[in-house]
């Protein structure tokens, strides 16, 4: 295919994935924003004063940028790993493997639709915070390049959990039994000063505290990690995980016998 | 590069330890109208399976028009349509978007997408149900379907894996005079089928499988060449109650009107209906008993075992 042909087979899958999620707004881009409304008035506006500040911001404000990071990181994940599974689980996916188009422009245009998604949700519950607390967009740039590349990430996720799930079960286990309590173990709520020197340790091998701190920082200028490790660490899961999805397509993992 | 396809010692082991296909050996001339046929679980499948990339082959060399898959799948693929056994699009989407989204993963512009999706959903008589959901269809429109979804790239092999499973007669035959006309353009096609009357009246040329093993690859005419005796059966105009001695033919009466002949090689009909018209016999209408091909195909299959279990 020439690159010309490969942008339009990317661009048609993008499409295809957008259509998708936006066909079933009332399942994908509203249960975030109203589950997340929950958190900011539960946590923010009837616990929040009771627990005061955090970091010296209150702690509606504090929480905020963990909460979009969360509804981004389910909703680029679940979109990928939903999709993927049922073109599987329906063989439509066999659409795109006899035609040309390349495993890596069909893995780039599922991250696409997933970051779509990603970024999407995050649109609109940053809309929905903006009602509870006041937004400070501090560094814009790391807002942007952080939201980016946590989308992506999980996008990636999600498609190689697809890739080996083989029934509707295998789709929710990691979501539910890893990615959950990543996340909210992942600093959304709090900062690791305030756990012990263990806990803080160990918190250091969740890779969601580096997300939810580095875009923390964009928004607040306040982190319990220094940005550059925060970006090392995602763009070294994107690298891994994106070889990883592109040798599972390549291999025809679950897909080609 | 006057072979739309070429297979050369084709082997295909699954992981469990079934071996699918045997070392194939099989060509097919551009513009042919060939078929491909075996018993359920010969190996047709896997051969379709590993020439759309949907199978990996374990061993041998496959060429698509002139591409070896191993070298530049991408072109082979690009010249390539299939239409496979089972309902294989997403059934949440439009119809017509169904097509264009597989013309998009050929690399064809929008544009050129909507143009073709319109003219193969109209030749097929779905262009009224272009905004229906796929699921909507009905069994034979959903098969239709899927032969416009693999046209809309302009393939120049199309390959159909039984695409009048479960369709009803008339649409059958509206699919095959579709199939002609695309022929008679110059596609060639491969179809497997279990109609063999839908392989004796569209293909000239012919390949049996069995048990991963090409059992037979010829023309059609030589293949219904090979046919030593053809059976009828006569509708008779007045009831008979003996079993009449016609000499030259063997003859069993299944009922007062209905009288079955076999018809050997070099035998003909005008010698039949002279014996019979000698007999006082009048005959109103007569039809083969069963189709010439699946004649030679029942007797090419279990001569094909019988010396398999000999071995």
């Amino acid at each position: 295919m020439t690159w010309s042909e490969q942008y339009i087979a990317f661009k048609t899958i993008v499409v295809r994935e957008v259509l998708r999620f936006a066909r079933i707004w009332v399942q994908t881009i509203l249960p975030p924003v109203i589950t997340t409304a929950l958190y900011f008035i539960i946590f923010g506006r009837l616990i929040g004063p009771e627990i005061g500040q955090m970091q010296g911001f209150d702690y509606i404000d504090y929480i905020v940028p963990g909460l979009i990071m969360m509804a981004v990181i389910t909703n680029s994940y679940a979109n990928v790993v939903s999709s993927f599974f049922s073109s599987k689980f329906q063989h439509n996916i066999e659409e795109l493997l006899v035609s040309p188009t390349p495993n890596y422009i069909i893995l780039l245009g599922y991250i696409a639709g997933g970051v779509c998604r990603g970024l999407s949700v995050g649109v609109a519950v940053t809309a929905v915070a903006w009602f509870f607390s006041d937004l400070g967009f501090t560094h814009v740039l790391v807002i942007i390049s952080i939201v980016m590349l946590t989308a992506v990430l999980f996008s990636i996720a999600g498609l190689i959990n697809g890739v080996y799930a083989k029934s509707f079960d295998d789709i929710s286990i990691i979501p539910t039994f890893v990615l959950t309590p990543l996340t909210y173990l992942g600093g959304v709520f709090y900062s690791i000063d305030m756990l012990s020197s263990f806990w803080q340790h160990l918190s250091l091998l969740n890779p969601i505290l580096y997300m939810v701190n580095a875009f923390r920082y964009g928004f607040l200028g306040v982190s319990d990690i220094p940005l550059l490790t925060s970006y090392i660490i995602i763009s070294t899961f994107i690298i891994a995980l994106f070889q990883m999805g592109l040798y599972l397509l390549n291999r025809g993992h679950g897909i080609r016998n | 590069m006057d072979k739309a396809l070429t297979i050369r010692n084709l082997g295909k082991t699954y992981s469990n330890g079934f071996v699918a296909l045997k070392g194939i050996d099989m060509e097919v001339d551009r513009g042919d109208f060939f078929a491909l046929l075996g018993p359920n679980g010969a190996g047709k499948s896997t051969t379709i399976g590993i020439l759309s990339s949907l199978v990996r082959k374990t061993t041998g060399k496959v060429s698509i028009m002139g591409h070896d898959i191993d070298v530049d799948f991408g072109a082979a693929k690009k010249l390539l349509g299939l239409v496979p056994q089972e309902f294989n699009f997403n059934v949440f989407l439009p119809v017509e978007e169904v097509v264009i989204n597989q013309a998009g993963y050929y690399g064809i512009d929008r544009k050129i997408a909507c143009t073709r999706a319109e003219q193969y959903l109209r030749e097929l008589g779905l262009w009224e149900k272009r905004r229906e959901m796929a699921r909507n269809l009905s069994g034979g429109m959903k098969r239709r379907l899927m032969i416009a979804r693999a046209l809309v790239h302009e393939p120049e092999l199309l390959i159909l894996d039984e695409p009048t499973a479960g369709v009803d007669i008339e649409i059958r035959r509206s699919m095959w005079s579709f199939l002609r006309k695309l022929n008679a353009e110059g596609t060639t096609i491969i179809l497997t089928t279990h109609y063999l009357e839908e392989a004796e009246s569209l293909c000239r040329n012919i390949a049996i499988i069995d048990d991963g093993v090409l059992i037979e690859n010829t023309s059609m005419k030589k293949l219904l060449g090979q046919l030593h005796s053809e059976t009828f059966l006569l509708d008779l105009a007045t009831a008979i109650d003996s079993l009449p001695v016609l000499d030259g033919f063997a003859t069993h009466l299944l009922d007062g009107h209905t009288l079955e002949v076999e018809v050997e090689k070099g035998m003909s009909m005008n010698q039949l209906f002279a014996v019979l018209g000698a007999q006082g016999i009048k005959v109103n209408s007569l039809r083969s008993k069963t189709n010439r091909l699946e004649q030679l195909f029942v007797n090419i299959v279990e001569s094909s075992k019988q010396m398999e279990s000999q071995e």
